[in-house]
């Protein structure tokens, strides 16, 4: 496992769950690293503009697009998912990563509203898409309306719908909250911070890693 | 209530050198017992996340909780939020890499606001809770309190809460210093008017002494999350006395008996948060799930 450090938010509690699950990761902010890496975890908390300027700078943006055109596991976390859109409205327009096609946009909440309140900071559920198993999934094994946790202002708008995994309703307004689509994966939630089923998810994203490499 | 949402369960810690301790109107602090024994058999019993209050800290100038929150991050994957004696951005840097996903500021923010606005800007708002101790001055009227609850500082409650979320406060800790430890229900009226006031989540504190006032601070004080210490705590306690007796045979003299119960006024239900969450579920409140949280370990 991989972490990706580019400086937006706490990537020990990552390094701490994948430790108590049995798996090695590094952390790291170089560029060599990540072309040599197995699997990537792209964390982040903050805000997608700095967020996306520092992965182009760092030349970590390119590295990421050629370790998924490999065929190789990325899983984005919170703004790490955001971050895998075409583009995002978060303090004007931005281009992200390109990886899934579609936007990343505030709650449609009127911004003088009290509730629901934004950020949406707790548990939530997340939920089975029409026509789509979590078999074999990123989140194999996981129930339909387990609890995950939230921190987080934005929400993705996937244009694929084949690419949404699982959804979340908050306030009113459902979202995707989960995105997989071939190697990439996403969860609006932190599984590391999520409890047990959390953990699950961490898990499951580790053995598909040795899926990846059988195949090669 | 805002559906999707589910209200939050934090069990608090407050912290006085290795120990949590407890008192009352945040006085009189008696020794329980190592976070060791409560932190992990919370977050096995389906805590949503652990509040961390060091209680003397801001009193003498020191943090010594980067130690205690490290070894709970081993073990422990719900968010843990950490308060008492943060007085700088490195303050806050120190604990949340020592595994604190949010830190809680009273003391130092009410000396100088600036320190929201520069951790909210560093680390941002998510992990910056804004810690309010509130005393009741009169109808609707508090004021702020600092040194957990032994100082005031002649700031109204709702001017202060106001300019802490404007400075960037992503959530608002309420401890009530006329109920903290009494067991006589939370300030509901306190935690209402902050609640509605401020898009930011309220977390209300100070008071549970049964099911029953949670479920009120829920319903008549639209808390968004709710903190709760004496009666888990002593829950924990019995619970564990009861346990390590169960071998020689019959409790019910214990349970009677039982010297904590002796310690702790009548009126108080100890409980337990599942069975606490069992109870909210019942009065038709959200929480996570119970059953969904520890696979059989």
């Amino acid at each position: 496992m991989t972490i990706i450090d580019y400086g937006m938010g706490n990537l020990f509690s990552i390094e701490r769950a994948l430790r108590h699950l049995g798996h090695l990761s590094e952390i790291t902010n170089s560029v060599k690293s990540l072309t040599s890496a197995e699997c990537l975890i792209l964390p982040g908390v903050g805000a997608f503009g700095d967020g996306i300027r520092r992965l182009n700078e760092s030349g970590m943006s390119e590295a990421i697009r050629a370790h998924v055109a490999a065929g190789k596991p990325l899983l984005g976390i919170c703004l790490g998912m955001q971050l895998l859109m075409d583009e995002s409205m978060e303090f004007g327009r931005h281009t992200g990563l390109g990886l899934i096609p579609g936007k990343v946009s505030r709650f449609p909440f009127p911004p003088d509203q009290i509730n629901p309140k934004i950020p949406n900071i707790g548990w939530c559920e997340i939920r089975q898409v029409a026509g789509r198993s979590w078999e074999g999934t990123l989140l194999d094994g996981l129930n339909e309306g387990d609890s995950m946790y939230f921190v987080h202002s934005y929400c993705v708008r996937v244009e694929n719908p084949a690419d949404v995994l699982a959804t979340t309703e908050y306030g009113g307004f459902t979202y995707c909250s989960v995105i997989e689509r071939g190697p990439i994966c996403g969860c609006q939630f932190h599984p590391e911070k999520s409890g047990e089923r959390g953990l699950a998810i961490l898990n499951k994203f580790c053995t598909m890693k040795a899926v990846a490499k059988s195949r090669e | 209530m805002v559906t999707g949402k589910k209200i939050r369960v934090i069990p608090r810690l407050d912290i006085k050198g290795p120990n949590v301790v407890k008192g009352i109107q945040m006085e009189g602090l008696r020794v329980l017992g190592r976070p060791e024994l409560f932190a992990p058999a919370y977050y096995a019993d389906g805590a949503d996340e652990i509040l961390y209050i060091d209680t003397v800290a801001s009193l003498y100038g020191r943090n010594n909780l980067s130690e205690i929150v490290s070894r709970a991050a081993e073990n422990i994957f719900v968010p843990l939020t950490v308060g008492g004696g943060i007085r700088s951005v490195d303050d806050v840097r120190a604990l949340l890499r020592a595994g604190a996903d949010k830190v809680a500021i009273n003391t130092e923010a009410v000396k100088r606001p600036e320190l929201i606005r520069e951790a909210a800007e560093r680390f941002g708002s998510q992990c910056i809770v804004v810690s309010i101790q509130a005393k009741r001055v009169s109808e609707s009227k508090y004021e702020c309190y600092v040194d957990n609850g032994r100082e005031k500082t002649g700031l109204d409650v709702m001017a202060w809460a106001e300019k802490a979320v404007k400075m960037g406060a992503g959530e608002l800790l309420v401890t009530s210093v006329d109920r903290e430890g009494t067991g006589k229900g939370y300030d509901n009226e306190l935690i209402r008017l902050l609640a509605r006031a401020f898009p930011v989540p309220v977390i209300a504190s100070g008071g549970a002494g049964s099911a029953q006032d949670v479920i009120r601070v829920i319903e008549e004080g639209h808390a968004d999350a709710v903190s709760v210490a004496s009666i888990f705590h002593y829950g924990l306690l019995q619970l564990t006395r009861e346990a390590e007796y169960k071998e020689e045979g019959n409790v019910d003299f214990l349970r009677q008996h039982e010297t904590l119960s002796l310690l702790m006024p009548k009126h108080f239900e100890f409980t337990s948060i599942s069975n606490l969450k069992n109870r909210l579920a019942r009065a038709g409140i959200s929480c996570r799930d119970k059953n969904l949280i520890v696979s059989a370990a």
